[in-house]
């Protein structure tokens, strides 16, 4: 599909077949984007889809490995963030980068201040330009003060604002709304707008489609690192875009096998903490497998610690079993049988400079401890049990984790909670980073568990993975609970609807 | 938030009241203040510590040699890394001045000087390459320095020493030498300080060193040469660490395989008092001149007011760690003021 460039003027950048792996890892396959100047493009895709790695590419962060990059119709090749910036790209990352401890001004200018006589900087003409460009944004910020402290609106108006001063033809905008509130939104679209009415390029990455069809004005959709389609906003809709987002066949992979489902085991109600996450009531029971889908950022994970007591909660109420979990004690939460396998395995699920042995009876130490004593031939004796029922593959308990590849670090970190025979186990991107083949094992393993009568509760970003796992599926977006799916009604569309959309669109 | 308008046309008038306002408010003036009372403490305990000849002269040219090295410490640290082998670098040069006027007799003094400030600088450089390439913590490559450096200083000395006879009169008329009662010694490290603090406000590379301490995932982002620029920081503390090495051979004359070892603490020490962060991103070298300053003048000054000899170093200490409270305490302050600010905007 090819967009008729009728309103919007000539090509600033092109970017043709783009690919860039990773090792094994392939995060972009076909990457094609056509920016025009005086107008704002929106790039959307599931999580994964590839836009971060396109953003890096323009933003010469990474170098790709195939495919032609053009900017005003010559062939460019990054290396360096400088490079990039001084051929007039500018990219306003999802978190801003800011130097807290430096002044509003000196952020705008920084490396390229203007200069007097022996390199002298000019502050004052720095503080008046700096002066300048906020009135021109329309906004007021003390050009005085250092960053630190500034809202995130803020924070992405000096973004901004040290865009417009590097005079950018192309400026990216990688979810520049996920911590804004509606004025503050408001006025960033406004910003946006006189930006592309001065005729420059503009990208905008969100997750959410009302923003999308109201400010930009070209629509790209990615998926799975591949280029799917390039339509005007006015020759498309939402349920288009999202069948084109998820598009894939998901009924095959990932069988959950029916398990009795029991009384309930965890219990959530009301949980809230300011920010993060809000009213939050859900039940996990025994033999069910809930997942918590949503996008990236949307505070799931953030639940989950909380429910564990890792993270702090200002109101509501964890239960197992009827038993009340205190407040910010994973040490209770894991005595009342509950397990958290974290998302980052490497840093917060294992010790990886130890042996597999010890990592998988770390969470068990204190019960296998005789008269305060450890002795490794108990440790081992544990850690075999649960290292063979996992298949972990590796030719000796004594293994340091750090070698063992990423689907048998998950392994031993499942096998280190699985050791402490929990009856809710939550766990957290359970899949991520991890071969095909081990993904399916991790599959089995927690249906078979399921069918054993435990509580699985399960955060993923991967939708298939979400459809084909979970009994039922709590679409989380923006720290609130949108949707309660049962199994049977669970589909793709559903789910990213939910993630995407407010409630009431749904309904 | 200040009004914006009137920022064009401040009168001469306001400008002072605003400079001397940033003045009141900054973090060198505390560490001023305490200098200040630490002296008048001393003289009023005995008028000597000021009014004499040598108590003044003293008071300027003891911490004069380790000004030069907490500044370029300091410069280091700003950029969120430290350089613990400040101290053998010291020792390294002290010793290899006295040796070039023993092995070429008549060398003017001023090739020696050179030959320090580029032996301390290539032994900076060998720091900040290390710390640059091999993305291994400055505290961990420095810590291993010091004793490199230590060590090729103990195989070179053995148990020879360099004494003053060695070494020509003029050079170590230097180590006392005055002009308007100010020592030459205090008047080269006044200028090595002036430099310095001009470059780190006015120049972009100054701004640059601030900018990587301060965040150094946002300084790779900015596109700014984050190698390059710590390199050359890692070269100035060390070139002035060798700088202060043959002033420290002018001053006592008398140098072994140990000459400046704990200079690296002591140095540090003076940044941190001085209100430079340890993080990085914020302190000037001004501050570390007068750490410096603080830490050399309390240590004279305690045996004066009754201190006994073995709680100086505890007093020291604690000055050290009520600065870092100190700073913490300013910075929590600033941050819920700022926050404040947003929440009422």
């Amino acid at each position: 599909m090819s967009i008729s460039p009728s309103a919007t003027g000539a090509p600033a950048l092109e970017l043709r077949n783009i690919a860039k792996s990773f090792g094994s890892v392939v995060a972009l396959t076909s990457g094609n984007l056509t920016l025009r100047s005086n107008s704002i493009h929106a790039l959307i895709g599931e999580n994964g889809a590839g836009k971060s790695t396109l953003v890096k590419i323009i933003a010469g962060l990474y170098q790709r490995d195939s495919g032609d990059f053009t900017l005003e119709g010559e062939s460019v090749d990054f290396t360096t963030t400088a490079q990039s910036k001084a051929a007039g790209i500018a990219v306003i990352y999802q978190e801003p980068t800011l130097f807290p401890d430096l002044s509003v001004t000196e952020n705008v200018f920084m490396g390229r201040q203007p200069t007097l006589s022996l390199g002298r900087i000019d502050r004052k003409r720095m503080r008046n330009e700096a002066i300048g460009l906020f009135k021109r944004l329309g906004v007021r910020i003390d050009p005085d003060r250092p960053t630190l402290g500034l809202s995130i609106a803020d924070q992405q108006i000096i973004e901004i604002a040290k865009a417009i001063s590097l005079d950018a033809k192309v400026l990216v905008m990688d979810e520049p709304t996920a911590a804004l509130s509606g004025v503050e939104v408001d006025r960033l679209f406004a910003v946006a707008r006189s930006l592309r009415d001065e005729g420059r390029a503009l990208l905008f990455i969100s997750h959410r489609f009302d923003e999308v069809f109201d400010l930009c004005d070209t629509v790209t959709v990615m998926r799975d690192g591949e280029y799917i389609s390039t339509d005007p906003i006015a020759d498309t809709n939402v349920d288009q875009l999202v069948r084109r987002m998820v598009g894939r066949d998901v009924t095959t992979l990932f069988p959950k096998e029916e398990a009795p489902i029991g009384d309930p085991v965890l219990v959530v109600k009301g949980l809230t903490q300011p920010g993060v996450f809000h009213d939050v009531d859900f039940t996990v029971r025994s033999g069910e497998i809930v997942a918590l889908a949503g996008l990236v950022g949307a505070g799931r994970s953030e639940i989950a610690r909380a429910v564990f007591g890792v993270d702090p909660y200002a109101s509501g109420s964890v239960s197992i079993k009827g038993k009340a979990v205190p407040r910010r004690s994973p040490a209770s939460a894991m005595k009342l049988g509950l397990a958290l396998v974290p998302e980052d395995r490497r840093k917060q699920g294992l010790v990886l400079d130890s042996s597999v042995a010890l990592n998988t009876t770390m969470a068990i130490r204190s019960t296998l401890a005789r008269f305060g004593l450890l002795f490794s031939r108990d440790e081992n004796a544990a850690a075999r049990i649960w290292a063979s029922r996992l298949e972990v593959k590796t030719s000796a308990l004594d293994t340091e984790v750090g070698t063992l590849s990423g689907g048998n670090q998950q392994k031993v970190v499942l096998a280190k909670w699985l050791a402490t025979k929990p009856s809710i186990l939550i766990v957290d991107e359970p899949t991520r980073g991890i071969d095909v083949g081990t993904k399916a094992e991790v599959h089995r393993l927690l249906s078979q568990l399921a069918g054993e009568g435990l509580a699985i509760l399960m955060i993923s970003s991967e939708l298939p993975e979400v459809l084909g796992m979970a009994d039922r599926v709590l679409v989380v977006r923006e720290g609130r609970i949108t949707a309660d799916i049962p199994r049977a009604e669970a589909t793709a569309e559903s789910v990213m609807l939910a993630a995407t959309h407010s409630q009431e669109a749904i309904a | 938030m200040t009004t914006l308008t009137t920022s064009t046309t401040d009168s001469f008038g306001t400008r002072v009241l605003h400079g001397l306002g940033g003045f009141a408010k900054a973090r060198e003036t505390g560490i001023l203040l305490a200098f200040v009372l630490v002296v008048a403490a001393a003289t009023i305990k005995n008028p000597n510590f000021l009014f004499s000849a040598d108590g003044f002269r003293d008071l300027l040219l003891t911490p004069s040699i380790l000004l030069l090295v907490a500044v370029g410490q300091a410069v280091v640290i700003i950029t969120r890394n430290v350089d613990l082998s400040v101290g053998s670098t010291l020792g390294l040069t002290a010793y290899m001045t006295g040796r070039l006027f023993i092995d070429f007799p008549g060398i003017p003094i001023i090739v020696v000087f050179v030959a320090g400030i580029l032996f301390g600088g290539l032994l900076g450089l060998v720091n900040g390459a290390l710390v640059a390439f091999a993305k291994v913590p400055a505290l961990v490559i420095t810590l291993g320095t010091l004793y490199i450096y230590r060590g090729i200083n103990v195989a070179w000395t053995g148990s020879d020493r360099i004494n003053a006879s060695d070494m020509p009169k003029d050079f170590l008329g230097l180590g006392t030498a005055q002009i308007l009662y100010i020592p030459v010694l205090t008047i080269i490290a006044l200028i090595v300080l002036i430099a310095a603090g001009w470059y780190m406000r006015n120049q972009r590379g100054g701004r640059e060193l601030y900018a990587i301490g301060s965040d150094p995932g946002a300084a790779q982002l900015y596109g700014l040469k984050v190698t390059q620029r710590v390199l050359v920081a890692f070269v100035v503390c060390g070139a002035l660490a060798g700088l202060a090495g043959v002033l420290y051979a002018a001053r006592y004359g008398t140098i072994n395989s140990q000459a400046g070892s704990g200079f690296e603490l002591e140095a540090v020490g003076a940044a941190v008092i001085g209100g430079v962060a340890i993080f990085g991103g914020s302190g000037t070298v001004w501050g570390a001149a007068i750490g410096a300053f603080l830490l050399f003048t309390i240590n004279r000054a305690l045996p004066i007011l009754g201190v006994q000899d073995f709680w100086q170093r505890a007093v020291v200490g604690a000055l050290i760690i009520g600065a870092i409270v100190l700073d913490r305490l300013l910075a929590l302050r600033q941050t819920r003021k700022l926050v404040e600010a947003r929440d009422n905007d």
